[in-house]
């Protein structure tokens, strides 16, 4: 009886099944241990709370406020990143607030992503990254990530990289942007210096976009650091092979250029007759002039690259749907112009109580209290213990870097899941079994990969560990079975570089640094 | 960068009329602002302690909800606007909280309208819809509401009321192609002011059943009726449940318009897509803003009808303001429309066209628009241009109208009256 005219437009074609909804249903039976979703449930820090209270009892501030971000909103997260980004950001031109770093991930692509563009995707990836490409009409390019062999250490996210023969493979003249997420869900990855100079180099040669996705930002563990692909100094726009001997020349020339300090801080043009006619212009960034910025002939990240945030993820308040977009202005006003035809506004109590607890912690970056500080210490404990955890019941956790995440092996169990859906993946049917009949939920690593990537991941299960400790572990101990010996996970090593040697301006830096001392 | 940035759909929605106005009226700082329409009075008290309690109550309420609403708001939606519907709805099937009404346009546009597709708008319209069906890749076709004078003895005559703003029969039939996807319908109207008879809504529903169209009803304004008037909902009529979306503002209907909290509902075949576009575009709302307005539906249904029900005593309130403004507008020479419902006033400014056709600004700027712009710098009073709530081609014939928004405090309306007791010396004068 119903026509065919009431259907569905194409662009949700195909997206409307959803890992969540399967799972959060299936963890819904509160005697279910739910170490699935990514969602804290130790309460947000009391000065949060506090500060949504006090909002609470302002009247004024229930109606709309300005749609691209609350004003002290805005300005709060424009102070704060102003520490983290070597230039200054304009709070209304260069910040969106968003319902939640989804909804900036939302705009982002709407307002950049055409029909007909591709877009780079590494796998595990975030599951909302492909249904919102394909909704935008462009085509996802999946890149999975490969595990060295582990050897003597701890397997750990960092042994998880990209080879850069393949990914360079991955773009070309339709690539329309590559999303990166640091750190990294579900691995807990957190994105290295040489790895984001890759990115950054591939996205300058191809002039492609960089969707950043930070939202775990501040949730990096000892010995990492989180770094911005915009932080990373333009890197030159070609390679040239570089010899011993005209090292020093190169070096001497530079020197002569740059002033009495020695530190590169503003546009030099170079012309050696022994490099490639390529060369024209050499440009470290970090500077505060805007002209310099303006007249750059090979614009470095920053132009080209928007950055996702989370409110949710920085202050353990995910119910509060309040994320932000910073980015150039000719990148941030398309994305503006999605949120005036999409939501127009975002909650503004919410936005005040945000604002303000922004102002407390990033006047106290440096303080151990600071939540920023205090959150990832915390956290880290939980990692350490849920790994050892993992570890006494016989699988093979993947220590993560960054996150609140942590994927582990489950196949060294080898558990009788005969009795499971067939045409599933083998960590579907897993989880299902641990719900079943261990009370734990978890979330299936292939949730996380395209069709044709599956099943390198299907032996991988996520847990999230922003969890109050006690009963969960106690749970999670007896839920597994008996410990087996685990086996040996082989992984084949893929060494990253290339033939040509490429110079960043930091390693030029480094050679000037050298050849002055 | 050298390729084109900005992704394709986006063309000829950038322009954003508001952001003129919301400057011009920072820029005077003496002026009233009767243009933008949200409430400058508090909301009421127990949406207030409803907000304080889902803040300071179970620290769970800080983390995420049930993607497509929080359990206790959507059930209390569902039980509520069941009585009104009279029909049994279901929480989950039948219910979507979306992010404002506003949220709630985008996400039934994005998931029903196709490239190539028309929709149907009625003029005047609230800004977004054109834009929104834009966006989906579809053709708006625009049909005008017109005032249609008539005489009657009883009637009367210096007031214009937004009931006689009526849509031609032939002409909304002669709207309707095989390509029509989408009929949307504002009821109360943004910035008329009219309250669709059921009579009317008949028409429109005949036709949207008899070309196999959906209709997305903006039913944002629905308690803010005044005199006699009802809101009816085109849902309710036979054979639309089936094509109705209907859709609702926590904002308007509580006086929060911060919360930024609205909903749809409608059938379960349609309302599948609203859910796919939304865990897809959003995922999930606020979960206290939720859970307070929860709290403040479960208030009403309980005081429904009574003295003491929110429902009750806003729209009575604010007929008070609407007659207020009336009033005041009329003895400066405006010809106001009288408003049947909504946040809105519309006036006529024929007569000050006539004596005053050229004020200052672009070429071919409809006449409203310099209007406003010289009655802020000259007069201190903020008000919006209806020609913004027309299609381009039509803007000319609909240049001569101001809208007001008079649900504004006490405070205003003083101010507002001393800056028309001072115009009105200055044309004695």
């Amino acid at each position: 009886k119903m026509s065919s005219k009431l259907k569905n437009a194409k662009r949700i074609e195909g997206l409307d099944s959803n890992v969540w909804i399967e799972f959060t249903k299936l963890a819904a039976d509160p005697s279910v241990v739910n170490l699935g979703q990514g969602l804290p449930d130790i309460s947000p820090p009391t000065y949060v709370k506090e500060e949504l209270s006090k909002v609470a009892f302002v009247d004024n501030l229930n109606q709309y406020t300005r749609g691209f971000g609350h004003p002290s909103l805005v300005k709060a997260l424009s102070c704060l990143y102003e520490k983290l980004y070597p230039n200054q950001i304009d709070p209304n031109k260069e910040i969106l607030v968003t319902v939640g770093a989804y909804g900036s991930l939302f705009n982002a692509i709407q307002g950049l992503i055409d029909a007909g563009d591709e877009v780079i995707i590494m796998v595990p990836f975030y599951d909302c990254y492909e249904p919102m490409v394909r909704m935008a009409g462009a085509t996802p390019v999946f890149i999975p990530l490969r595990s060295k062999a582990a050897g003597e250490k701890k397997w750990s996210s960092s042994d998880w990289t990209l080879d850069s023969q393949e990914l360079e493979s991955k773009f070309n003249s339709k690539t329309k942007a590559i999303i990166l997420n640091t750190p990294h869900n579900p691995l807990g990855k957190v994105y290295t210096k040489e790895e984001l100079q890759l990115i950054a180099r591939l996205c300058i040669k191809y002039d492609a976009l960089c969707i950043s996705d930070e939202v775990y930002e501040w949730l990096v563990y000892t010995g990492n650091k989180h770094l911005k692909i915009e932080s990373i100094p333009e890197a030159m726009r070609f390679t040239f092979k570089l010899q011993k001997n005209r090292r020093k020349q190169l070096v001497e020339g530079i020197r002569k250029a740059v002033g009495k300090d020695g530190k590169i801080g503003r546009e030099i043009q170079t012309a050696f007759p022994f490099l490639s006619d390529k060369l024209v212009v050499l440009r470290y960034g970090g500077t505060q002039e805007q002209d310099v910025r303006k007249r750059a002939t090979f614009p470095g990240m920053w132009e080209r690259t928007v950055t996702v945030g989370s409110a949710g993820k920085t202050f353990s308040v995910t119910g509060w749907k309040l994320g932000w977009t910073i980015g150039p202005h000719h990148l941030i006003k398309h994305a503006q112009t999605v949120q005036q035809n999409t939501v127009y506004t975002c909650t503004t109590p919410l936005q005040e109580a945000l604002a303000q607890a922004l102002w407390i912690d990033l006047k106290r970056m440096d303080d151990p209290e600071c939540y920023f500080n205090s959150l990832p210490k915390e956290l880290e404990v939980k990692r350490d213990r849920m790994v050892h955890l993992l570890e006494s019941v016989g699988l093979k956790p993947i220590v993560p870097d960054g996150g609140y995440f942590i994927i582990a092996d489950v196949s060294s169990l080898d558990v009788d899941l005969s009795d499971m859906k067939k045409n599933e993946p083998y960590d579907y049917k897993f989880v299902k079994w641990m719900i079943k009949n261990k009370k734990l939920s978890a979330i299936p690593v292939s949730a996380f990969c395209n069709s044709e990537t599956k099943s390198q991941f299907e032996k991988f299960v996520r847990f999230c560990f922003i969890k109050v400790t006690g009963g969960f572990l106690g749970r999670a101990a007896v839920a597994v079975a008996e410990a087996q010996e685990s086996e040996q996970v082989r992984r084949t090593l893929h060494p990253a570089g290339g033939d040509d040697v490429e110079v960043s301006a930091t390693e030029l830096r480094i050679i000037l640094d050298k050849a002055v001392t | 960068m050298a390729r084109r940035l900005q992704a394709r759909r986006l063309e000829g929605t950038e322009h954003n009329p508001w952001v003129e106005y919301v400057k011009l009226a920072k820029e005077y700082k003496d002026s009233v602002n009767l243009g933008q329409g949200f409430p400058n009075f508090p909301p009421p008290d127990f949406a207030l302690e409803a907000f304080q309690q889902a803040v300071t109550a179970d620290h769970m309420l800080n983390q995420y909800t049930s993607a497509f609403g929080h359990p206790p708001l959507t059930k209390v939606l569902a039980s509520f606007f069941g009585k009104l519907l009279g029909r049994e709805l279901d929480p989950v099937t039948n219910v979507l909280v979306t992010v404002g009404a506003y949220g709630a346009l985008f996400t039934a546009f994005q998931a029903l309208v196709d490239e190539g597709d028309e929709v149907i708008i009625i003029e005047p319209f609230f800004d977004c819809y054109e834009p929104m069906t834009l966006m989906a890749g579809g053709h708006p076709v625009f049909v005008s509401l017109r005032p249609v004078r008539c005489w009657s003895p009883s009637q009367d005559q210096d007031l214009d009321s937004s009931s006689s703003w009526q849509l031609d029969a032939t002409e909304l039939a002669s709207k309707f192609t095989p390509r029509t996807k989408a009929l949307v319908l504002n009821t109360p109207n943004n910035p008329l002011g009219k309250v669709f008879s059921t009579a009317e809504l008949q028409l429109v529903a005949s036709l949207c059943q008899q070309h196999d169209v959906l209709c997305i009803s903006d039913e944002v304004y629905q308690w803010l009726v005044y005199d006699t008037h009802e809101h009816v909902s085109i849902a309710s009529l036979p054979g639309m449940w089936e094509r109705t979306l209907t859709i609702g503002s926590a904002g308007k209907t509580f006086s929060v318009t911060g919360w930024k909290v609205g909903w749809v509902l409608g059938p379960d075949n349609i309302m599948k897509h609203l859910r796919t576009m939304h865990q897809n575009s959003v995922y999930h709302c606020a979960t206290q803003a939720q859970a307070a307005v929860a709290q403040c539906f479960e208030r009403e249904q309980l005081l429904f009808g009574q003295p003491s029900s929110y429902f009750v005593q806003l729209p009575r309130d604010m007929q008070r303001c609407r007659d207020h403004m009336v009033r005041s507008l009329q003895s400066v020479g405006f010809k106001p429309v009288a408003s049947q419902g909504s946040y809105f006033l519309t006036v006529d400014i024929s007569d000050f066209k006539s004596k005053m056709p050229d004020l200052p600004g672009a070429a071919h700027e409809p006449y409203d628009r310099c209007f406003v712009k010289w009655m802020i710098k000259n007069k201190g009073l903020a008000a919006i241009p209806v020609s913004i709530f027309y299609s381009r081609p039509h803007q000319k014939d609909f240049d001569h109208y101001l809208r007001f928004c008079f649900v504004k405090g006490e405070a205003t309306f003083q101010a507002m009256d001393e800056k028309l007791q001072k115009w009105k010396a200055e044309l004695e004068l």
